[in-house]
């Protein structure tokens, strides 16, 4: 009797890269469902755009370069890519924003440097940021979150589909009166007017630590995180370290003067931190690769974004952190290749 | 303990250990009595190899057999076995001397391997000039598998701590220590409750973490002492010697009964064998007779794996020898085996890097060897791997990384050979060219000092000239002379 040959080990691999894949997509449920609850269903039409888009597109390019798509696409990698670019765009978006978004980050962000694993610098944040740079109006209108009156929660997923395609809304809504700035937007134009903390946190827009319908997405986004750590997906260290890494400077400076600086509560709750720290820094592609280096890794990409927020241009500035810290990532784990058995 | 039934044939390869064959020492026609030596250690780094039952040798013929990594071409005695009945109850005895380096050459003319898996010649290990202050008796099995070891120690446990005292005065060690994994409780109870009997204080007994692969001889010597086998050398050059438990109670039976060793015991396993278990089987039988004795293999069987699951190679069929160094014959069945598939780029999620027991980054190896780059191979550690499929096993990816890196180790290698070739080829060149300009530089040297001299005065030149002819005369006379 004949046996097949195999070189060693001579065992199943406990997991797969799709399998991967498919729990940080369900890593984000929890979130997105929150989000559709706060601010409506605009991000339904963004997850579909920006997911069909990013998956066309990977298609696409796998194309042009004479390569089977199917693996490409069987890995999942597009689809959290387009998850992801949805939860950091605003919810109430012409399609062509989510995706011309979708776009740029697999053509640009991906494929361009040879496709999945290949790639320096996340593809969901250079997609957002050419979007951010190149739209800036669009990008600032942000739905005012459920409880502040000011809710597109009379809208359904049908207007939501009208407005993202042709750009209507229905008699009675105009878009000045749906969108706002967010809290972050309210905050830095504030300080900026030089006004308090106190004096600009005020109205149903600031109710919580950090605003009540990014407050409770942000949580839900964090038990996902949670989850994926549980399953061994993501590591401890980046999350931990980005959290540290903002939370230590936002609470000496808070403590040093609460009227110029946010608590470090409304740090940690509003914004991308905890999608950023769960699920974002943590694409393991575009991050260090050692568990000394994660640790530089996740605290830079911490108190960039605490850096950029207090004293840059943006009122957020996770992805900016992120690609700064991708473009580090070479020399991170250059310097912190761990001491091999036996080496002094 | 299971013993196997004397085969009808016995295929006995004299390249079973790490070092030069044995020689034959019968031939073709001859009959060999069990423990007969067929096999004698050709140098000092060889061992001997002996019948494992009576019978006629049929041949000394070359054969593929299995060896420590790979199945390699050797030469075998071919015995066709006497009758049962025929078979001596044990084998042939040998002596043992009271003289200590009298014991090393007796180890090694009883054909004393490790019986780990690596089959390294256990008297080389036992007389090492280097000092040895700790003996670690490795009974935490190297491999998911594999229960040889935990089997041998519950069924000989005091033979085993015999052994160790034999190999304590061989080396002059202080201490030995047995490794036992944490959850093979009847081992540690039998080997703790020896250790008690025979009440000699140089033997602890510790329980290990079973954790693959506590069991690699130099990730046993970290988990035990804290300390690290330096990068490239081996535990003696930090006075530790490990060995086999299953090598000692060898020696033991060697030094009490006088045995060589003609048997072993095999672990049988896996899902695609009827019914699984460890086996006493004589070296040179079969691994067909093995799987038909474990009542064959279900119609589910996919593979055939000598060794572990994790280290061991696949083999292309059963028709090949037991050798002293199987410890192990898996027939894993279709749901354990796997055939490799669908391949995805490289993620660098690092799940590599925290399996890896060296502290690698397998993920940057991966890269380094794409790009052939071969300095970064080596800062990478690659010559540290010691393929224990880890990686493997936790690659998301599916990527096939330990195979990768054994690749790349013989590329790395040869690459270094060629380098040093190079490197001996410019010495010789530069070397070349400094003897060519060495003498040039002394010829001009001479050259000036004639010019210097003829320059000096009239005298001394028409002397040189004059000298000059002379010699020219007196050579041409002899030319015509010796016309």
């Amino acid at each position: 009797m004949q046996f097949p040959l195999t070189p060693a080990p001579h065992i199943r691999p406990l997991n797969s890269v799709p399998a991967l894949m498919r729990n940080v997509v369900l890593a984000l449920v929890p979130g997105l469902a929150v989000y559709i609850w706060s601010f409506g269903w605009g991000i339904a039409v963004n997850v579909a755009v920006a997911v069909a888009v990013a998956t066309g597109t990977e298609a696409v390019f796998m194309r042009l370069r004479r390569r089977d798509f199917r693996p490409a696409l069987h890995d999942g990698s597009a689809i959290v890519t387009g998850v992801l670019l949805a939860l950091a765009l605003p919810p109430l978006l012409p399609w062509w924003v989510p995706a011309l978004a979708a776009i740029s980050a697999i053509v640009l962000g991906k494929q361009l440097y040879g496709g999945l694993g290949a790639n320096l610098f996340n593809p969901a944040m250079v997609g957002y940021v050419i979007v951010l740079i190149s739209f800036p109006a669009e990008m600032i209108q942000w739905v005012a979150p459920l409880g502040t009156g000011l809710t597109t929660g009379d809208l359904g997923l049908a207007d939501h589909l009208v407005y993202s395609l042709a750009g209507t809304l229905p008699d009675g809504f105009s878009i000045d009166a749906v969108t706002q700035a967010t809290p972050l937007d309210v905050i830095k134009l504030g300080l900026d007017n030089m006004r308090t903390i106190e004096e600009i946190r005020v109205g149903p827009l600031f109710s919580g630590f950090a605003g009540a319908g990014w407050q409770a997405t942000n949580i839900a986004i964090a038990l996902g995180g949670i989850y994926l750590l549980y399953r061994g997906i993501i590591r401890w260290q980046i999350p931990t370290a980005v959290l540290v890494g903002m939370l230590i400077p936002a609470t000496l400076l808070f403590l040093a003067d609460t009227s110029r600086f946010p608590s470090p509560a409304f740090h940690l709750l509003g914004g991308a931190t905890l999608l950023g720290a769960f699920f974002i820094a943590t694409d393991p592609v575009t991050a260090a690769g050692t568990d000394r280096g994660r640790l530089i890794y996740g605290a830079g990409i911490g108190a960039l974004t605490y850096a950029i927020r207090t004293w840059g241009g943006y009122p957020d500035g996770f992805a900016f952190a992120v690609l700064l810290m991708n473009a580090s990532v070479p020399i991170i784990d250059r310097y912190t290749q761990p001491r091999i058995y036996g080496h002094d | 303990m299971n013993k196997l039934p004397m085969p009808e044939q016995l295929v006995i390869p004299m390249a079973q250990h790490a070092g030069p064959p044995a020689a034959p020492t019968v031939s073709t026609g001859d009959h060999v009595t069990c423990g007969q030596m067929i096999g004698r250690a050709a140098d000092p780094g060889s061992v001997a190899v002996h019948a494992s039952g009576s019978g006629i040798v049929t041949g000394i013929d070359q054969r593929l057999v299995p060896a420590g990594s790979g199945l390699i071409r050797s030469l075998c005695a071919i015995i066709a076995t006497d009758p049962p009945e025929r078979q001596p109850e044990s084998p042939q005895c040998l002596d043992w001397p009271e003289d200590v380096s009298a014991q090393l050459e007796a180890i090694r003319d009883a054909g004393m391997t490790g019986l780990g898996g690596a089959a390294f010649p256990t008297a080389t290990k036992l007389g090492s000039e280097r000092r040895c202050e700790i003996l670690i008796l490795n009974g935490a099995e190297c491999e998911p598998y594999i229960s040889c070891d935990d089997m041998l120690m519950r069924e000989h446990a005091a033979s085993v701590l015999q052994g160790a005292a034999i190999m304590l005065e061989l080396l002059q060690a202080e201490r030995c220590i047995v490794a036992i994994e944490r959850d093979k409780s009847m081992a540690l109870e039998a080997i703790t409750a020896a250790a008690q009997t025979q009440g000699d204080n140089r033997v602890i007994v510790v329980a290990v973490p079973t954790v693959y692969p506590a069991g690699g001889e130099r990730q046993l010597v970290e988990s035990l002492l804290g300390v690290e086998v330096p990068s490239g050398r081996y535990p003696i050059d930090i006075g530790v010697v490990c060995q086999n438990v299953g090598t000692a109670h060898a020696l033991a039976e060697l030094a009490t009964a006088g045995r060589p060793l003609v048997t072993r015991i095999v672990t049988m396993t896996g899902h695609g064998l009827l019914e699984p278990q460890n086996v006493e089987a004589p070296i040179g039988a079969p691994i067909s007779n093995l799987i038909a004795h474990c009542g064959g293999l279900t119609p589910d069987a996919a593979q055939l794996i000598l060794g572990g699951n994790m280290m061991g190679y696949a083999l292309p069929s059963d028709d090949f020898p037991v050798t002293k160094s199987t410890n192990c014959v898996i027939a894993l069945g279709s749901s354990e085996a796997w055939m490799g598939g669908e391949e995805w780029p490289c993620i660098r999620c690092g799940e590599c890097a925290s399996a890896c027991p060296a502290r690698l980054l397998p993920q940057e190896l991966l890269l380094a060897g794409r790009a052939d780059r071969f300095e970064a191979m080596q800062t990478l550690g690659l010559e540290d791997c010691i393929e224990c499929g880890c990686c493997d096993l936790v690659c998301p990816s599916h990527i096939p990384l330990t195979s990768r890196l054994r690749t790349m180790k013989t590329k790395l290698a040869s690459y270094r050979e060629h380098e040093a070739i190079a490197a001996a080829a410019q010495t010789r060149y530069a070397e070349h060219i400094a003897r060519e300009d060495r003498a040039a530089a002394e010829e001009r040297k001479r050259r000036t000092e004639l010019t210097a001299r003829l320059d000096g005065d009239d005298t001394s030149r028409r002397t040189a000239i004059e000298a000059a002819i002379a010699r020219a005369n007196t050579r041409r006379k002899r030319r015509e002379d010796m016309e």
